[in-house]
Parts: C-alpha cells; structure tokens; sequence
C-alpha cells in the first residue's frame, strides 16, 4: 500500500511461503466446521431404509410408509388398472417417464406399469407442483376434473391430476410425475423403500 | 487365586487408589480389534439388559473390524436396527423403583470411574447374604448391582481375619471361592480386562482418530512456527 | 494488466475512504500506531487472549447448531456432537480447551500488567475495562460450565447460586431470580444458555473493543515503564522508541499465535481431558438433583477464589462465616481493580522497582498458587489453615502497597527503553 521501499526478495518470498502455507492449513482447519453441518449419524439412521409389509395388502388398497419424512404409498393395481394405462398415453405430459429420469424413475422401474412388479406401484405421495399430499381417486368413474376418469390421484391444493403409475396429466400446475423411490423386494411380501441391490 | 490373594496384601500404598481411597488394580490395556470384539461380546450379553449405552450406535462397531452383517447376527438380539443406537426398554424412573437406584447409562461410564475402577469392581464381588441381591462388593459398598457375570468368576465370599499390625488391631479381607466358574480366574481376568477394554472405547470411539490426527496437525503447526519465526526475524532486521 | 488491477484496487479503495474511515482507521490502529519497540515474550499474550475469544466464538456457534439446552437432553446432546455429528469431537475439545485456555491468556496477561505498571496512569482505564473483561469472562465460564448438565456442572451451579442467598436481605429472592426456580433446574439451564452464547459475549466484545480503543488512546506501556512518548523525531513526531505495530507486531504475534496453536493441539490431541483438570471425571456423570458428589471442585482456573472462600471460618462481628467468604471471595476478584491507586512507586516497572515489592509480588505469587492447589482439594484443619495464612499474604499484599511502594528503594527509570 506504501510506496516507500521495495520489499526485498528474501522477505517476499518468506512472506509469500508463510501467506500460502497458512492460508493451506487455514483451509484445512476450517473444513471439519463446514463438514459439521453435514447430515450426522443420527440423522443418517433416521434416513434409513424402511421395511413395508404387503402381506395384507388387498388389490385396489394402498398403504402409507414415512420413508424420510415423505409418505410413500404402495398400491396394489387390479387387472383392469393396469390395462388402462397404457390408453391414458395421449392425456400425459410425459407417459413414457423419460424427463429428470435419474430423481424419478429408477432404471428396473422404466416400464410401462412405472414398478418392479405390476401388480404394486410404490410411489412418493408427494406432488411434484408445490408438496401437497394428493387424494386417492382409483375409482375409474366420471369426475368433476375429468369426464372419462381412469383412476389415479388428486391434489386439492390445484388440481394436478395423476395416473394410476403416477404419471401427470398435461396441462396441470405439477410438471413431473411423481418420484418412484428406489426400492427392493426383500421377498414376496416385504418391500424395502430407498435401497436397492445396485446401491441406495 | 493365590495370586490374587497375595497381591491384596503387597502394597496397597503403590497401588492406584480411588477418591474413596480403596486400593484399585490396574487394567491391563485393550486396544486391539479381538479384545475389543471380546468384550462387545460380554457387554450386549451381560450388561445391555439392565444398562443401556444410549449414546453408541451398532454400525459404529465396524471400527472394531466387523460387518454389518456380523454386528447384527453376533451382537443384536433384538429389533433394533444396525442405525440405532445401544438403548434399553428399562427407564430411570422403572431403574430406580425396581432396583433401589436407576442402572447408569454406560455410554461414558469409563470416562466417568476410570479403567481402573470398573476392572477392580467387575472383580470384586462376593456372596453377601444381607444384600438383597445377595452379593456386595468391595470397590462398591452396598452396590445395588448383582455380580452378573458370576457364572464366569463362580462365587466367592469375603473373609475378614482381624489380625494385629505395627501394635494396632487391623482387619484384613481376602476373597474365598466358594463354587468355580466356567472361567479360571486368569481368564476371567482376561474377559475382564476386555469388557473394560471395550467400555473405554465406547467412552470415546473417536480416541485412536484423535491421536491419528495430532501426529498430522502437529507437524503442520511446527512447520508453520518455523515460517512465521523466519518471517519475524526477517522483518526485524530493520528494527535498531 | 497488474497495473490495471493496481489501479482498480486504487480507486475503489478510494470510493469507500470517501464514505467510511477505512484507510484512516487502518493507519491509526496498524500502520502508524507506534507501540515501544522492546516488547518480550510477556507482551504476547493480549493478542493470544484476542485470538482465543475469536476461537471461542466459532467453536461455540458450531456447537450451538446440535447442542440441546434443555434438561432432558443436554448431556446426551453433548455425546451425540462427540459422536453423531461429523468432526463433532474436535469442535467440542477445542472449546473446553479454549476455555482453560483463556483464563491461561489472561492470567498471564494480567501478570504482565502486575510486574510492568501497565495499571498506572494514564492506563488506569485500560486496567479497569480489562477487569471488567476478567468478570465477565469468569461469569461466562461459569454459565457454560452448566451446559454439559454433568454432576459437576449442576452442583457447582447449585452451589455457587446459593451464594448468592447470604447477601442480607436480598439475597435469597435473588437466587430465586437467577434460577428461576428454587433449585438449580431446566428453567436455570435454559438461560445460562442465553447469557453464555448471547449475552456476556455480546458484552465481552463491545469491552475488548473499548480495552484497545483505551489503550490506543495513551499508546501501550513496555518493560521498562517509561513512556516512549516523552522522546519523539522532532520532525515526524514518532517515538523514538516506537515501531509501527503493523507490520512489526503483526508478524511478531502471528508467531505467537503458532507456537500458541501448538501447546493448544498437543492438548486437544492428546490430553483433551488434562487429567480431570480441563474435563473433570465427574461430569461424564448426568446430573442428578437427589445426589451431590463427595467433591465439589471448580474448574482449575477458580480455585485460588475457592479458597479465599472456603478459609472464612470465623465468624467475624454478628456476620456469619458463609458471608464473609462471599465477601472475602468477591473482594479478592475485585482487589485489582485498586491497583492504579495502591501502587504509589515512583517506577512502573518492576525491574527499576525495589526490593521489597519483588519480595512482595513472590510471596504473594507463592500465596496465590498456594490458594490455588489448595482449591482442588478436599477440606482438612491443616489444609484450612494454610488458607487462612495465604489468604492474608494475599490481601496484605494490595492492603499495604501504599505503604511499601513508597518506602522502597528503587532505581532510576532509564531515558530511553533497554534494547539489545
């Protein structure tokens, strides 16, 4: 800043050595701070992995899990459900599930039916407009949102309309159908949501 | 047995001692990874019924060089998860109503009485017909704990002799086997010294990465004295 | 082009010394504050107290993001930030290490000021807002020590607020208020937590700030205790003896800091605990209202006032013991704060002092750390005897000052500072 003397060049460069060694270790020991506020173990176990029992689950029925704090529903899909959905195609923003793929679909999930088995679709009860929890409308009937009604899900909070494979309907406020969480079959009747065999 | 015995009588004066001034053994030092899984072993059959140690986490064991899948198979018995966290159903409240006094948490317990204390008292038990539980201890008068481990150590008695030393009336107490354990007394000793082992490393996993570090964080502090001595000498050659 | 970020850099340091006294500011306090150019190793550790209190705060904020001050949950809180939380242990073991690690600073700190006269005029200021640091600082120790809700921490409490309950008629509503609750409880707990992360820092800084603003004002004192200012360049009106403190002292104290950071590492690595000193046994015990230890001991760094305390055992007057050790323990903080006044030498400094004052300061040394050991023991009539003795060392020593200071024989104060 003053324009007195030139440093020398020995003091420069003990300066210069000592600035960027400490500046280094300074770094280094403010890194373990930013690192605290990292998810700790606790709330890592609380993320865990949760176990669904589907033994009692009757075909047209859906059961509710917190996985993370999220509700994740599986839904036991009658024939004539899935058979209705591939006609719904023409009425969605995305039936084939091709946006954001990774956050929403899981690759063994990249199916028609948007599941592992037919049978159960295991979905995040989440709208992807802005959060709200949607109602359950699996009844295939007319409906004051849509004439010639399917089945699937209503969100009161602004009408996004989803298929019985979560897909979202076009022209809706929600852009994306709803998240499929990674999940696995630990046997017949028992789901684990968020993990699966190629990693959680 | 005789050892232990002679060992009472030695010199008590060298030996640690504790705040209440009782003579403690000292505990042989566990460290490494079998000691430790040795000890896990003892802890969740013996003590985590009573005692919890609310503030350890299962997968936190890996540190001692198992799996998840041993973990869970060798040292949970019940529907906790391998996340969770070594508590116990037992509450404070129901502790002290049933027992007198609530089972401490152990979680720090080797932080709080020190190696020394828990090996000597884990050791020092004996059949005491007026306790309620029928058995005492010497490191712990009156102690609401029974000897849990009995069936390792079998059971033994407290012998007073009064005997007469330096001109004065003194009495002396030996420990006298009265059933045999399934244990000799070396290897009680041995499960001993490793449940404390394993207490120690509960009361603070992260000691070994502690020290690990230092060595690291040391060095680079040394370093950086000498450059900033060097940047302070430098400067100080203008001053006169 | 680094003509062109010169420039730049120019300007805009121009643009905010047109709307904020940066440049000046910086001159002032740094660049062209002339401290004496004799400072040694004693004068280390103002910057080292500063750079503590910057790593308590940072410490104390990280740690305040997972710590639960409640009750039910603060000591498994404290073993979830020294398991759960990532680098957890680390932040915990250096803010109980910076703990004992100010009160070190400080203590050395206001020896310095003890044998160098940095009390006199015209620093009797600067005295008085450093004690007033002192107080607080012991106050905010005492508020944190109740956080962990070990034994320790909730007896100690206990203890210390029912001091409180002997001062004649105020007393026992006082306690009641600063507990909120008629022993030390969750209501207690919940606002020591508000006056140790909020309150008494807040303080704490506003006097640091005012301690140096004070001490720029006069500039500081030096080993010798002459004032540099008496012998300045005729033409630029420097002291003689006087250096710019940056970059001088700025380069000097970060060596300081180094060789702090290693003492300080070599703790928090390998002796967090200290022995039961720094972290004390009893306190890896939760709290328990229906039993007190055996032992109840202050942390390392109160225990010479905990035995000014403990030795009142007479009841002088109509006045109780207990109250005379409140009184006793309290004036033995606030004794210092007479300093400026007591000390009536014609010599700042020790070195130019006379013999009886460096008979008096070892012998008051030797009470003080006397008083101190005897604090973490436990009571016996010879140990409270010995207190009894040293607690009379230590107050004659203030008490007579006047008189000894003027009656000794000292040595002429040099012109100029002693350099080598």
């Amino acid at each position: 800043m003053s324009d007195e003397h030139e440093m020398s060049g020995a003091r420069r460069r003990i300066l210069v050595t000592t600035v960027v060694a400490g500046g280094a270790a300074g770094a280094v020991a403010a890194w373990p701070f930013g690192a605290s506020m990292l998810p700790s173990e606790r709330a890592k176990a609380a993320g865990a992995p949760v176990e669904v029992d589907i033994s009692q689950l009757a075909p047209g029925d859906k059961v509710t899990v917190e996985w993370r704090g999220k509700p994740v529903w599986v839904v036991r899909r009658t024939r004539e459900m899935l058979e209705a959905l591939p006609k719904l195609n023409e009425k969605l923003s995305d039936p084939n599930s091709e946006r954001k793929q990774s956050d929403l679909t899981p690759e063994y999930c990249r199916n028609e039916h948007r599941s592992i088995k037919p049978e159960y679709l295991v979905v995040v009860g989440i709208c992807t407009h802005l959060g709200c929890a949607p109602s359950d409308k699996f009844k295939a009937e007319p409906e004051p949102f849509e004439a010639a009604w399917q089945g699937g899900f209503y969100c009161p909070c602004h009408g996004s309309l989803f298929d019985l494979a979560g897909r979202v309907y076009k022209n809706k406020p929600a852009p994306d159908n709803l998240e499929i969480p990674r999940h696995t079959y630990l046997s017949d009747t028992r789901i684990l949501i968020g993990e699966d065999r190629k990693g959680a | 047995m005789k050892k232990f015995l002679f060992l009472l009588f030695l010199v008590p004066a060298l030996a640690p001692a504790s705040e209440d001034g009782i003579a403690l053994d000292a505990a042989p030092v566990r460290t490494d990874a079998l000691s430790l899984q040795d000890g896990a072993r003892t802890f969740v059959n013996y003590c985590l019924n009573c005692h919890g140690a609310a503030s350890m986490r299962y997968n936190r064991l890996q540190d001692l060089g198992l799996s998840e899948t041993e973990i869970k198979d060798n040292l949970m018995f019940a529907s906790a998860k391998i996340g969770e966290t070594m508590k116990v159903p037992l509450t404070m409240k129901d502790g002290r109503e049933w027992f007198g006094v609530a089972p401490p948490d152990l979680s720090v317990i080797a932080r709080a009485r020190g190696a020394d204390w828990l090996y000597t008292y884990l050791r020092s038990f004996y059949r005491d017909q007026v306790r309620p539980t029928g058995w005492n201890n010497t490191a712990f008068p009156n102690v609401g704990m029974p000897h849990v481990l009995y069936e390792l150590q079998g059971q033994r008695g407290l012998k007073v002799e009064k005997i007469a030393e330096h001109g004065r009336q003194t009495e002396k107490a030996s420990f006298v086997q009265l059933t045999q354990g399934t244990l000799t007394a070396a290897g009680y000793d041995e499960a001993v010294a490793n449940l404390v082992g394993f207490l120690v490393y509960v009361g603070e996993p992260n000691a070994a990465e502690r020290k690990r570090l230092g060595i690291y964080v040391l060095f680079v502090l040394l370093l950086l004295t000498v450059l900033t001595w060097l940047l302070k000498r430098e400067f100080w050659k203008d001053v006169h | 082009m680094m003509n062109r970020i010169n420039s730049g850099l120019t300007a805009l340091l121009g643009w905010v010394d047109a709307r904020f006294p940066l440049s000046s500011n910086w001159k002032a306090h740094l660049a062209e504050y002339y401290a004496p150019k004799n400072f040694n190793v004693w004068y280390y550790f103002g910057s080292l107290a500063l750079f503590v209190l910057v790593l308590q705060i940072v410490t104390g904020i990280f740690l305040t993001m997972h710590y639960k001050p409640d009750a039910a949950l603060a000591f498994a809180s404290v073993e979830y930030i020294m398991r759960d939380v990532p680098w957890g242990w680390l932040i915990r073991y250096m803010h109980s290490t910076g703990a004992s690690m100010f009160f070190l600073m400080v203590y050395l700190h206001m020896y310095r000021g003890l044998i160098y006269g940095s009390y006199r005029k015209p620093r009797e200021l600067i005295w008085i807002f450093g004690m007033l640091i002192f107080l607080c600082l012991m106050a905010e120790s005492f508020f944190g020590y109740l956080l962990p809700w070990g034994q320790m921490s909730y007896w100690g409490a206990q203890v210390i607020v029912n001091l409180f309950e002997v001062l004649p008629i105020i007393g026992p509503d006082l306690a009641l208020w600063l507990r909120g609750d008629y022993v030390v409880s969750d209501a207690t707990l919940n606002r020591f937590f508000a006056f140790h992360v909020i309150a008494i820092p807040l303080v704490l800084l506003g006097l640091v700030a005012a301690h140096l603003l004070a001490l720029h004002e006069v500039g500081s004192g030096n080993p010798d205790g002459i004032e540099i200012k008496k012998h300045k360049d005729p033409v630029t009106h420097i002291p003689l003896d006087g250096i710019p403190f940056h970059p001088y002292y700025t380069v000097k104290d970060t060596f300081g800091v180094a060789v702090f950071l290693v003492v300080f590492s070599i703790i928090v690595f390998f002796a967090p605990g200290m022995g039961g000193y720094f972290l004390e046994y009893n306190n890896f015990v939760p709290a328990d209202s229906l039993n007190t230890p055996s032992h109840i001991a202050p942390l390392w760094y109160f225990t010479p006032y905990y035995s000014l305390l403990r030795a009142n055992t007479f009841n002088f007057f109509w006045i109780d013991a207990k109250v005379w050790g409140v009184v006793c323990m309290g004036a033995g903080t606030m004794v210092f704060f007479l300093l400026p006044w007591l000390d009536r030498s014609p010599a700042k400094s020790i070195r130019y002092k006379g013999p009886i004052f460096k008979i008096a300061l070892t012998v008051w040394l030797i009470a003080f750390f006397t008083l101190g050991y005897l604090g973490t023991m436990g009571v016996t009539e010879g140990r409270t005897l010995v207190s009894q003795i040293c607690t009379v060392i230590y107050f004659a020593f203030f008490i007579l000052m006047p008189w000894y200071t003027t009656i000794d024989r000292c040595k002429p104060e040099p012109e100029r500072v002693t350099w080598k």
